[in-house]
C-alpha cells in the first residue's frame, strides 16, 4: 500500500523529473564540447600509439606494439639485443622528482603565505589575494624568461651574491635542474596558495584557541589541529601543482636548456626530430596514466575526508 | 585537587567546599583595544578576588567587559595594565597552554576531526599523560557527563546539548584549577538550559573546581552562583551573593539589570543611627536603612521590588493613593500597573492564589502599600 503514490507526491515527482530534464538540456552544450575536445583527441593519440611509425613522420596504418615497447625498452640497432631505455627512465625519474620537489617546496612556501592571508582582516585579504594572482596576468613564456634573467650567470641573483661577497664567481644555475625547479615553483606557487587559503579561510580559529587552552604548544596546534583541518586544501593544492608540473613543457625547455628534459620535452622530441609518432603517443598516454594515478589519490583522499566530516 | 571525589556525595548547599582562599585575583586589570583616538577601554582597572571552590559569575550586558576578563584569565588576551594572579602566582605573561585553567567556549569549539573520546583526551594528551591514564580519565569524564554511549562518535553527529557535555568533559578532564565558562548555555533551548544549569551545579560540587561563569542572563546568574560580579562598561559595580545583589543593589544599574524594580525619588526628612526618614510621593512617611558611609542630600533614589509592593483598598494605612492603569495576567502572578497622584508609574507583582485574586480592575482607586523593609536606598 505504501507503493501507491498519492496524487500530490506524483505531481511533485513529475515536477522534479522535468527539472532534471531541463538541467540536462542546459548542460548539453558544455558536455558535448568536453566530449569532443577531450575524448576525441585522446582517442586519436591512443590509436597512434598502437600503429607503426612512418619513415619521415606520421604513422602507417599497421597495428604495432613498438611504440609502447620503446617507452621503457631499448633495442640495439646492430644486434637487436633488448635493454632498458635508460634515457627515458632518467627523464621519467627527473619529471617525477622535480614535480614532487616543486610540490613540496610550494607547500612549504605556500602554507605560511596562505595562513598569513587568512589571518588578515577581511578587507586586506582581497588585496593579498590580488597580489598572489598578479603573475597569472603575464604569459608563462615571458615569466619564464624573467626567471632566466634572475638565475643566469650575469643575472640578478649571481650579481647580488657576488656583491655581497658570498661567492667569488657566478654559480651555474641556468640550464640545470635547479633552474627548472626554481622556475616551476615560481610558476605554480599561486596554485598552491589559493586552495590552501580557501581551506584556511573556512578554518574556525576558535578551535585554535581551544587547542591552546588545552595545553597544546604552537607546534602541536599546527600539527594536531590546523593541518588536519586544512588537509583538503593541502591535498587540492598539491594536486594542482603536481599535475601541471609533471606535464611542464615551457619551463624545462627554457630553463633546462633542452638538455634536462622532462616527459613533455621527450614527447615533443618524438613528434619532431625523433619522427616517431607512435612512441610520442605512447609516452603521452604514459604521462596521462601518471596524472590519473595522482587524481585517483586525490579523489580517494577527498571522499575519506568527506565521509568523516 | 584529588580531594574532589570525597565531596561527591555531599550535594546539599550547607556543605560547600568554598574556602576563603583566593584562587583567581585581578589586580587593577585594564584592557584597551585599538589605538590613537579609537581606544576602547574594555576593562578599566578592575579588581576582584575569586575564591577557591566557588561558583563565581560575571554578569552584565554585552560589551560590559565580562568576556574580556574571562579571556584575560584564560590567557587569550594580555592585560594593558594590572596583573592576573592564579593561586597567588602572577600569570599575566603566560600563554594559555601554560595556565592550569580550561575554558568551555560559547561555540563549544569541539575538534571536528576527532571523536568524542579523542576530544576529551586532547588536553591530557598534550600534557603528556600515559595512554592508560588518559583512557581512564576519559571514561570517568564520559560517565560524569553521562555520555558513555557516545564515546566513539564524531562530534558533528551530536546535538547541541550533547556537544555541550563533551565540551565540559574536555575542559574538566585535565583537572584545571579554574574552569572558565563563556556563556555556555546561550545556544541551548530553554528546557535544555534549565537541565544544564542543574548539571553544571552538580559537576561543580562533584569536582570541587572553581568555576568562573560568564552570562548576560540574570536569572541564570541568580540560580547558579555562589557570588556574582555585576559589570558594566568595563567596571565591576557590585560583588556579592545572589541574595545581596538582588535585595541590596549598590546602584541604579545593578537594581535595574537584576530583576524588575520600581524607582522612586524620596525626600529626606532626617537621619538617625544609620537610618533615614523618608517621605514618598510627598505624603507617605517611612524609614529605610542607609547604605554604609552614605550622606544623602535633600532627596535619594529608592527602589521597591514589585513583589514587595502590596495593593489595598483606597485609604489604607501606610499607603499611597494610586489608580490601577493596567492589569497583566501571567499565570503564576498578575502584574498591576499603578499611577500615583503625582504621575509616577509603579508596578506590583501579586502571586495568584487558588482561591482567586483580589480582582482589581483598571481604573480602580487603590492604595499602594510600602512595607518599611521593602524600601531600599540607592547609593548612586
Amino acid at each position: 500500500m505504501a507503493m501507491v503514490p498519492t496524487p500530490a507526491r506524483s505531481g511533485e515527482a513529475a515536477a522534479r523529473a522535468a527539472r532534471v530534464r531541463r538541467n540536462w538540456l542546459l548542460a548539453t552544450p558544455a558536455l558535448a564540447l568536453l566530449l569532443l575536445a577531450a575524448s576525441g583527441p585522446l582517442l586519436v593519440v591512443f590509436v597512434y600509439s598502437v600503429l607503426a611509425p612512418a619513415e619521415y613522420s606520421g604513422v602507417v596504418w599497421k597495428l604495432s606494439g613498438e611504440g609502447w615497447f620503446k617507452v621503457v625498452f631499448h633495442r640495439d640497432i646492430f644486434d637487436e639485443t633488448i635493454g632498458l631505455a635508460d634515457a627515458h627512465l632518467t627523464i621519467f625519474w627527473r619529471s617525477a622528482s622535480i614535480s614532487l620537489l616543486t610540490t613540496a617546496i610550494a607547500l612549504f612556501l605556500g602554507f605560511p603565505t596562505a595562513y598569513f592571508i587568512a589571518t588578515r582582516p577581511p578587507r586586506q585579504r582581497t588585496l593579498w589575494l590580488f597580489l598572489v594572482t598578479i603573475p597569472f596576468w603575464t604569459n608563462l613564456l615571458i615569466r619564464t624568461f624573467a626567471i632566466m634573467e634572475v638565475v643566469r650567470n650575469q643575472g640578478i641573483l649571481n650579481s647580488w651574491l657576488m656583491a655581497a661577497g658570498l661567492i667569488d664567481e657566478p654559480i651555474q644555475i641556468l640550464y640545470t635542474d635547479t633552474a627548472v625547479l626554481i622556475g616551476m615553483v615560481y610558476v605554480y606557487l599561486p596554485l598552491m596558495v589559493l586552495p590552501l587559503y580557501a581551506a584556511m579561510e573556512r578554518l574556525d580559529f576558535r578551535l585554535v584557541e581551544a587547542a591552546y587552552d588545552l595545553y597544546a604548544s604552537r607546534w602541536r596546534v599546527l600539527t594536531r589541529v590546523i593541518v588536519p583541518l586544512v588537509k583538503p586544501g593541502i591535498v587540492a593544492g598539491s594536486i594542482l601543482v603536481f599535475i601541471p608540473s609533471l606535464g611542464a613543457y615551457v619551463t624545462p625547455r627554457v630553463l633546462g636548456g633542452g638538455k634536462n628534459m622532462m616527459i613533455s620535452n621527450l614527447i615533443e622530441l618524438q613528434f619532431g626530430e625523433g619522427r616517431n609518432w607512435p612512441l610520442g603517443a605512447a609516452l603521452s598516454m604514459t604521462l596521462l596514466a601518471f596524472v590519473m594515478l595522482a587524481l585517483l589519490f586525490y579523489v580517494r583522499n577527498m571522499s575519506r575526508i568527506e565521509r568523516r566530516g | 585537587m584529588q580531594g574532589a571525589t570525597g565531596r561527591a556525595g555531599a550535594s546539599i548547599d550547607g556543605d560547600r567546599a568554598v574556602t576563603e582562599r583566593v584562587m583567581v585575583e585581578a589586580r587593577a586589570v585594564s584592557k584597551h583595544f585599538g589605538g590613537g583616538d579609537q581606544i576602547v577601554k574594555a576593562l578599566d582597572a578592575v579588581s576582584v578576588g575569586i575564591r577557591e571552590g566557588e561558583f563565581f559569575t560575571l554578569l552584565g550586558p554585552s560589551g560590559c567587559g565580562k568576556t574580556t576578563l574571562l579571556r584575560l584569565i584564560a590567557g587569550f588576551e594580555h592585560p594593558t595594565g594590572g596583573a592576573i594572579l592564579l593561586d597567588g602566582a602572577d600569570i599575566s605573561g603566560l600563554p594559555p597552554y601554560k595556565r592550569p585553567v580550561n575554558t568551555v567556549f560559547q561555540s563549544y569549539a569541539l575538534f571536528p576531526h576527532l571523536t568524542v573520546a579523542q576530544n576529551i583526551g586532547f588536553g591530557l594528551q598534550m600534557l603528556g599523560r600515559s595512554k592508560s591514564e588518559i583512557a581512564a580519565t576519559v571514561d570517568e569524564m564520559l560517565r560524569m557527563v553521562r555520555m558513555e554511549a557516545m564515546r566513539d562518535r564524531q562530534t558533528a553527529q551530536l546535538s547541541g546539548g550533547q556537544q555541550q557535555r563533551v565540551a565540559l568533559a574536555r575542559a574538566l578532564a585535565p583537572r584545571p584549577k579554574v574552569l572558565l565558562l563563556d556563556e555556555p548555555l546561550s545556544a541551548l533551548d530553554l528546557k535544555l538550559r534549565k537541565e544544564m544549569q542543574v548539571e553544571l551545579k552538580r559537576l561543580q560540587h562533584e569536582t570541587g573546581i572553581t568555576f568562573v561563569f560568564v552570562t548576560h542572563d540574570q536569572g541564570e546568574a541568580l540560580a547558579m552562583s555562589d557570588r556574582i560580579a555585576v559589570m558594566s562598561e568595563g567596571r565591576i559595580l557590585q560583588v556579592g551573593s545572589p541574595h545581596e545583589i538582588y535585595e541590596h543593589p549598590a546602584d541604579h544599574f545593578v537594581a535595574s539589570f537584576i530583576g524588575e524594580t520600581n524607582f522612586l525619588t524620596a525626600a529626606v526628612d532626617g537621619i538617625e543611627a544609620g537610618q533615614v526618614r523618608l517621605r514618598l510621593g510627598g505624603a507617605l512617611e517611612t524609614v529605610a536603612r542607609l547604605p554604609d558611609g552614605m550622606t544623602p542630600g535633600a532627596t535619594v533614589t529608592v527602589v521597591v521590588r514589585p513583589e514587595h509592593l502590596r495593593i489595598a483598598a483606597a485609604g489604607a494605612e501606610q499607603g499611597l493613593a494610586a489608580t490601577i492603569s493596567d492589569v497583566v495576567y501571567l499565570g503564576t502572578d498578575t502584574h498591576y500597573h499603578l499611577r500615583l497622584a503625582d504621575g509616577d508609574e509603579l508596578f506590583a507583582r501579586v502571586q495568584n492564589r487558588p482561591e482567586g485574586g483580589d480582582g482589581w480592575q483598571v481604573g480602580d482607586a487603590v492604595a499602594a502599600i510600602f512595607p518599611p523593609s521593602a524600601v531600599r536606598v540607592l547609593r548612586g
